[in-house]
């Protein structure tokens, strides 16, 4: 249930000497369904509704997130906001002015043809119990579940200064997973990768035969990785699918590129970064076929959006042209910080933290290459695909990934499966190797619910889209 | 808070039919959070947060809800019976579940710890002058934390702290850092000040240029802090007894093939010192100690009543999540002064970042150094090291490669803040390891 307020009301309600007053409502509701080994384990509905009152005081902002949506509510959070930046102000990092809170209005409306309610839950669960049935292809299936998660945003930002946007997002995740196990032997495959299939869109999405017809597939490669043997050990080309370049790009471009961590701001959680400020313009970050873009235009993508939290205008940039560095993740305080030019990306896991430079849709550009260009020209390699392990440095250097599905590529073909297939490599070095690009046909929309950042710390959505890429020379191998 | 939670629930459980259960869960916080770079301050604010969760049970079937607890009576009682409406009638249309656990009332419970913690007021001055001359970095955050939990039977929980937390990082010029976490209840500001006193003294050593290490397997000493990563990994993939049933733990080869860690290695969820509520979300309540791996062998995994109703046993009372939620490692026979002596030639490694499963059948994690790690030559610290992975398994560093064990434990504040700010924390010894693999 949605408390209705009147936002504007509520400013007027605010009585402090500050230089601007913003305030930022979010409401939330996720709704997850899951069927795990035949039964339901997941049917639920968690909201959170809540006000982020921002002032600016000598140079310095300072936040008070409440529940509490009254008048008398939302004048105590001004007034303990004000104390707040007002004590901290003789300290601060940068003494900011109005310049980092431009005023903007507009309105953003993610796109949808069906509403959440436009299935019910019992449908829904049956969807999902059948694609569980589906999943089961064999008794070596140890465990199999299928879950979507159904959410439902509404944010509304105004301030002091004329700023009044409003953005209602309706989004999707999904996946399927099948376990096969043979005592401590144990492969699992998932639809995409551990929740990679996350879009705006509404519960159209569940196509019936699609979705049996992909659990069916799940279960028999699950099964099929069981018996398979381990990836090979040694340097060689990688073709990579776009559900694991998705992962590949956020934590080797993305995270660099934010433009808070290369400022310091992060190097006590997340860490700092390998990018310099003054290696935009310069750096080669990677071959000639590289085009990176921050997109929040493309339709369905996850992090899609017209304003980022601090209500800056967003639009499509690129951050890397053919291999060079141009331009960072920083939204309107990191630009004004580090003088460079940025995005829109400033933005908040909800009501009760302040935004932050993050990702949001950080995509791969399409090439020139079929997906049978890259593979034919690959003499000796592996084709990976969806993510299940990952890490890297501090400073997004030295990256380790894990698939959960191999394919061997001897003289231009794909041949046998092969198990825990693993990679790693250096950041920039990596991306010069990079020698094929694959076009549009090979182009997919993932994404991750789960991107961690920040003190005090937020999980936010991002979207990633990238066509299937060769890389050469890769340090490969596989598992004990 | 308390009272809120009390009237609230109250109010809802008299709106649930007698064929109906309704288990409630509470969780909210007061927190001040000032965010420092340069030792100076980037961010500051301060949030009020409360949920409620609803567990509705009837029919044989279970539904979840959740609203956020605005303080205003009659807003919440509302968005309680509007969720207390909307389960009703998904009940009706959702799968039976045939694991689903019924609440009951096995007791009550209630713990309020009386604290002398730092005024939100007085915080920057208390806070930033020690910092003065430094490259400072992290999180200060500060006040109430709340849990509560009851259910339809009667069964009452509550559970409230305060607690302040400065996670830091001290940066040289170099770029090389330091790490400290200065945690508690009590606020004592000449301790604070010796604290980040101690923790500048430490910066002199990592002035040194740092030397570049081979790919290769180590003689490692590990810190506790590093050693409460590797034993977070038992949270994910590990320990739970619904992952072993379901063919995704790395404690798989303990359970089907026998295998052991080292007798040095034991292990058990510890709720004595209070870190966290006993109760967990259902509120259940956890026995003061059990112990899961005993001696390298696996006595207990985590075992939640869901898990115990699907798999025919006894539960535990872990989350349903089955993760640790106070762990406590056994401590060992060495003692701090001689860790150097007996690493003799080899790593130590204080801290280790971003920690996942590279082979999780094999038990094989991978990571990397991070802070203050060193290279070691006849006993003495050389240089810090520069930033390396590693890439090996739980079974030969808990296991045949353990050499030995600390004589002291260290507690490790659970300091997430993701959604809203933990409790817990991890208590556990610094290892000393015959070889440990650094892959890149």
């Amino acid at each position: 249930m949605k408390l209705n307020i009147n936002l504007q009301e509520l400013l007027g309600a605010i009585d402090v000497p500050a230089d601007w007053v913003g305030m930022r409502e979010v409401y939330e509701a996720h709704t997850p369904r899951m069927i795990r080994d035949g039964v339901p384990v997941a049917n639920g509905r968690y909201a959170t509704h809540g006000v982020m009152v921002e002032v600016l005081v000598d140079g310095q902002f300072g936040y008070y997130g409440t529940p509490n949506m009254t008048n008398e509510g939302i004048a105590d959070a001004a007034v303990r906001a004000y104390r707040q930046a007002k004590m901290a102000s003789k300290y601060s990092v940068f003494s900011f002015d109005l310049k980092a809170r431009p005023p903007f209005k507009g309105e953003y409306h993610s796109p949808y043809s069906k509403d959440r309610e436009s299935l019910s839950a019992g449908s829904l669960n049956q969807l999902l119990l059948s694609a569980y049935n589906n999943l089961k292809v064999s008794d070596k299936i140890v465990s199999a579940s299928s879950l979507c998660q159904i959410i439902e945003t509404s944010s509304r930002f105004i301030s002091s200064n004329g700023s009044d946007i409003n953005q209602e997002f309706l989004m999707l995740e999904f996946d399927l997973s099948a376990t096969a196990a043979d005592g401590s032997n144990q492969q699992t495959r998932t639809f995409g990768g551990m929740r990679g299939t996350c879009r705006q869109m509404g519960v159209e999405f569940f196509d019936k035969y699609e979705i049996l017809s992909n659990a069916n597939r799940i279960g028999e490669q699950a099964l099929e990785l069981l018996t398979a043997v381990e990836c090979p050990s040694g340097e060689m080309d990688v073709v990579i699918a776009p559900d694991q370049m998705m992962l590949q790009i956020h934590e080797s471009i993305g995270h660099a590129l934010e433009v808070d961590r290369i400022l310091g701001d992060e190097r006590n959680y997340a860490g700092w970064s390998f990018v310099k400020l003054d290696d935009f313009g310069k750096l080669k970050y990677g071959s000639d076929l590289m085009n990176i873009t921050f997109d929040p235009t493309l339709e369905s993508e996850f992090a899609s959006y017209a304003f980022d939290d601090g209500g800056l205008k967003a639009s499509k940039e690129y951050l890397i042209k053919e291999g060079t560095l141009l331009r960072g993740l920083g939204g309107q305080e990191s630009q004004i910080r580090s003088g460079l030019d940025g995005v829109a990306n400033f933005r908040s896991s909800g009501w009760n933290r302040a935004p932050i430079d993050r990702m949001a849709n950080i995509n791969l550009e399409p090439g020139m290459s079929s997906f049978d260009d890259l593979i034919g020209s690959v003499e000796n390699g592996i084709y990976m695909e969806s993510n299940k392990s990952w890490s890297i440095d501090d400073y997004r250097n030295k990256f380790q990934f894990g698939c959960e599905y191999g394919r061997l590529i001897e003289n231009g073909r794909l041949t046998q499966v092969v198990k825990n297939p693993n990679y790693r490599g250096i950041s920039i070095p990596f991306w010069n190797s990079l020698k094929g690009v694959g076009n549009a046909d090979t182009f997919g929309i993932y994404g991750t619910p789960n991107c961690g950042k920040g003190e005090p710390n937020q999980v936010i959505r991002v979207g990633h889209a990238s066509p299937a890429c060769l890389f050469g020379n890769i340090q490969v191998f596989g598992g004990v | 808070m308390e009272m809120i939670f009390n009237s609230l629930s109250e109010a809802l459980f008299s709106c649930i039919d007698d064929h109906e259960h309704l288990v409630i869960s509470f969780d909210g916080e007061n927190s001040q959070f000032i965010r420092f770079n340069n030792a100076s301050i980037r961010q500051t604010g301060l949030v009020d947060d409360a949920a409620i969760e609803l567990k509705y049970i009837a029919n044989g079937r279970t539904c979840n809800g959740a609203f956020t607890v605005s303080g205003n009576q009659s807003v919440d009682l509302e968005r309680g019976k509007s969720e207390i409406a909307r389960m009703r009638l998904e009940a009706k249309e959702i799968p039976e579940d045939p694991f689903l656990v019924l609440p009951q009332n096995s007791g009550s419970s209630h713990e309020i710890k009386s604290v002398n913690g730092l005024p939100f007021k007085d915080a920057v001055d208390a806070l930033i002058p020690v910092m003065q001359g430094m490259d400072f970095v992290g999180i200060w955050v500060n006040g109430k934390m709340f849990r509560g939990n009851a259910n339809s039977l009667g069964q009452k929980h509550w559970f409230e702290t305060e607690s302040h937390c400065l996670d830091y990082s001290l940066v040289t010029p170099s770029h090389q850092m330091v790490k400290g976490c200065y945690a508690g209840n009590n606020w004592n500001q000449n301790e604070y000040e010796k604290y980040v006193e101690n923790s500048k003294n430490k910066l002199a050593i990592m002035e040194r240029k740092p030397v570049k290490i081979d790919t290769g397997e180590y003689k490692t000493w590990f810190e506790a802090a590093a050693v409460a990563d590797f034993l977070g990994m038992f949270s994910w993939n590990g320990i739970s007894e619904a992952s072993l049933r379901q063919g995704c733990s790395g404690f798989g080869r303990m359970r089907h093939e026998d295998v052991r860690l080292s007798p040095k290695f034991s292990i058990a969820e510890d709720f004595s010192p209070g870190f966290c509520p006993k109760f967990n979300s259902e509120g259940e309540v956890s026995q003061d100690s059990l112990l899961l791996i005993k001696k390298g062998e696996l006595e207990n995994t985590l075992v939640s009543s869901r898990s115990a109703k699907e798999y025919n046993l006894n539960s535990n009372y872990a989350e349903s999540g089955e993760y640790l939620r106070s762990p406590k490692m056994a401590s060992g026979s060495l003692n701090h002064d001689n860790v150097l002596k007996q690493l003799d030639k080899g790593l130590y490694l204080s801290n280790i970042h971003y920690l996942n499963w590279s082979d999780n059948p094999g038990g094989r994690i991978t990571g990397l150094t991070r802070y203050a790690c060193f290279w070691v030559e006849q006993g003495e610290i050389v240089a810090p090291i520069e930033t390396m992975r590693f890439d090996d398994s739980f079974y030969r560093f808990f296991g045949d490669q353990l050499v030995e064990v600390e004589d002291k434990l260290t507690v490790i504040p659970e300091t997430s803040t993701y959604g809203k700010r933990s409790l817990g924390a991890t208590t556990c010894p610094g290892i000393l390891v015959n070889s440990f693999a650094l892959t890149l």
